[in-house]
């Protein structure tokens, strides 16, 4: 669905969703399940209610829900730094794809959650800890579709490149960066999804803040509220760094998508 | 200026090219025809310093080409492929220009000359696939231009554009060769463009490519599209190029055209055909 039409559709089923949840949540049903104005205003006290100073974040926003964000684009930063680093030189240099891509596989299969104990042996409770596993989890699929996508590049835009004498440095920036780069948004868009994932369970173990940590606080005392707002705000921070990553992608593929209409 | 000394190229158990010898002076349009899989992209391959022969050595001005030589411009057949698709079509012919000019601005300006000569003025912001195919090889030839070279090397650069955007590219090439003297090799499959645009026309035979004849064209410059083709001179040498290209070389039958086609009276204009050196027997 395009335009106006499309949106005003959307956004109608997203307030009857909410609306028809409102009522079936009214005042003397399940306990378990709060109503939306409920979440709302509790995530109103809870975060967003501070001084304008502090962008309006409460002191429990400042102290969990910043550090958490934190963490998570500074996993995400070196992970994809390091996997699209080390993507492109195994996707373009043969000896090396035969050593490590059973490596790379290998540890793309792992869960990795369980690599969280791990870390939190070798770096103990706190922030290294987290952004650790959050850089794990996130490093291979960017790694993998990096490799495919520097391992793909047409043959005749290397030779191409070749012919016109570009040094290395300009080969690999303007050439198989480019030629890669639809892979390696789609790398990014699947660790940004897994880097969600690993903050919420590596601060499930080993923190002293965070959102993890408060919702996994909030389920010893049953306490509701934080743990629908924090759904909700996760949920929220995902939306918004996705939208992020889809605009970069929108402007660094426009060519693709206009050389797809064209031929 | 570019002297090809029994050059030999073999891919694995075949042998794609074989004891290719050829001398090209300096402002010549030398243009190569033969059959299908006659070796020709191989040959430009080891012209161009992107593939190392087996045996054999180019040289260009007396250097022994083993990289890719400076000044040599090079248009490929697949455009949309060579064409960076990520670049615009001023960015593209910049590109090759950052090895020697650091200034952006003059980079810029040297495409947009050179974009300019081939009649795409005013296109250098769009992308290579907003253009028509014949505007992307005139980039294409535009970015080969820009790099000021003192060798053009076209892979059958105008194989996948319609006859009318055909007919027009090899005229730009003829006008570009003139205004610059420039030394132009043309692989084409095209026999009629092989003796429209060429000085000289090169036969190769089927593989391995050898060099079967080399037919020089006498026909008046500047050509004409229309009143060249008329031309008697034309016929007979695009007949005489056709049946070289088109007939296996008999045993022991140096200058007839054998085979499948019967020996006709040859065509002579003001040029005669000399049959190369690789005599040796049909399969």
């Amino acid at each position: 669905m395009k335009g106006l039409t499309g949106l005003a559709a959307r956004l109608g089923v997203l307030a009857a969703a909410i609306g028809g949840w409102q009522l079936a949540t009214g005042p003397g049903t399940n306990p378990y399940f709060l109503p939306p104005s409920a979440i709302v205003s509790f995530m109103y006290r809870q975060w967003f209610d501070g001084p304008a100073s502090h962008l309006w974040l409460t002191p429990d926003a400042t102290g969990n829900l910043v550090p958490s964000a934190g963490r998570m684009l500074a996993g995400l930063a070196i992970a994809s730094l390091a996997g699209i680093t080390a993507g492109v030189a195994i996707g373009r240099i043969r000896v090396l794809a035969a050593l490590t891509e059973p490596l790379a596989h290998f540890a793309r299969a792992v869960p990795p959650p369980v690599a969280v104990p791990f870390f939190l042996a070798v770096f103990k409770t706190g922030t290294p800890m987290e952004v650790a596993s959050i850089a794990f989890g996130v490093i291979w699929p960017v790694l993998v579709n990096t490799i495919d996508g520097a391992r793909h590049v047409h043959p005749g835009q290397l030779e191409t490149a070749r012919a016109f004498r570009l040094g290395p440095a300009q080969r690999l920036a303007r050439v198989i960066l480019p030629a890669a780069a639809p892979k390696i948004f789609a790398g990014l868009r699947l660790g940004l999804a897994v880097a969600l994932v690993m903050m919420i369970v590596a601060e499930f173990t080993g923190s002293t803040n965070g959102i993890g940590w408060e919702v996994s606080t909030a389920q010893a005392t049953l306490d509701m509220p934080v743990i629908w707002g924090a759904i909700v705000v996760l949920g929220l921070l995902g939306t918004v760094l996705n939208l992020i990553l889809a605009a970069a992608e929108h402007r660094a593929l426009a060519w693709q998508r206009g050389s797809a209409r064209t031929q | 200026m570019l002297e090809i000394n029994s050059l030999t190229r073999t891919y694995g158990p075949h042998t794609a090219i074989q004891d290719i010898s050829l001398t090209v002076a300096g402002g010549e349009l030398v243009t190569i025809a033969g059959p299908s899989g006659c070796g020709k992209s191989t040959l430009m391959r080891c012209i161009a310093g992107l593939l190392a022969p087996t045996a054999g050595q180019v040289a260009l001005n007396g250097t022994a080409v083993t990289t890719v030589p400076d000044r040599l411009g090079v248009v490929f057949q697949d455009y949309s492929r060579s064409l960076y698709p990520w670049l615009s079509v001023a960015g593209n012919v910049a590109l090759p220009l950052r090895c020697r000019e650091r200034r952006r601005a003059a980079r810029r300006k040297a495409a947009l000359a050179a974009l300019e000569q081939v009649g795409l003025a005013g296109s250098g912001d769009r992308y290579p696939w907003q253009l028509s195919g014949g505007m992307q090889q005139r980039a294409a030839i535009a970015r080969a231009l820009a790099c000021d070279p003192v060798l053009l090397l076209m892979d059958e650069p105008f194989g996948s554009v319609d006859a009318q955007t055909r007919e027009d590219l090899e005229d730009l090439v003829l006008r570009v060769r003139a205004e610059r003297n420039i030394t132009i090799l043309l692989v084409t499959h095209d026999i009629d463009e092989s003796v429209y645009t060429g000085d000289r026309v090169i036969v190769l035979t089927g593989a391995p490519g050898r060099v079967r004849a080399e037919v020089p064209v006498d026909l008046p410059a500047p050509r004409d599209q229309i009143t060249t083709r008329e031309l008697r001179e034309f016929a007979h040498l695009r007949a005489e190029v056709s049946r070289l290209v088109r007939t296996r070389q008999a045993p022991g039958s140096p200058g007839t055209a054998a085979g499948a086609v019967p020996a006709s009276p040859r065509a002579r204009g003001n040029a005669s055909p000399t049959e190369g050196p690789g005599l040796s027997p049909a399969r």
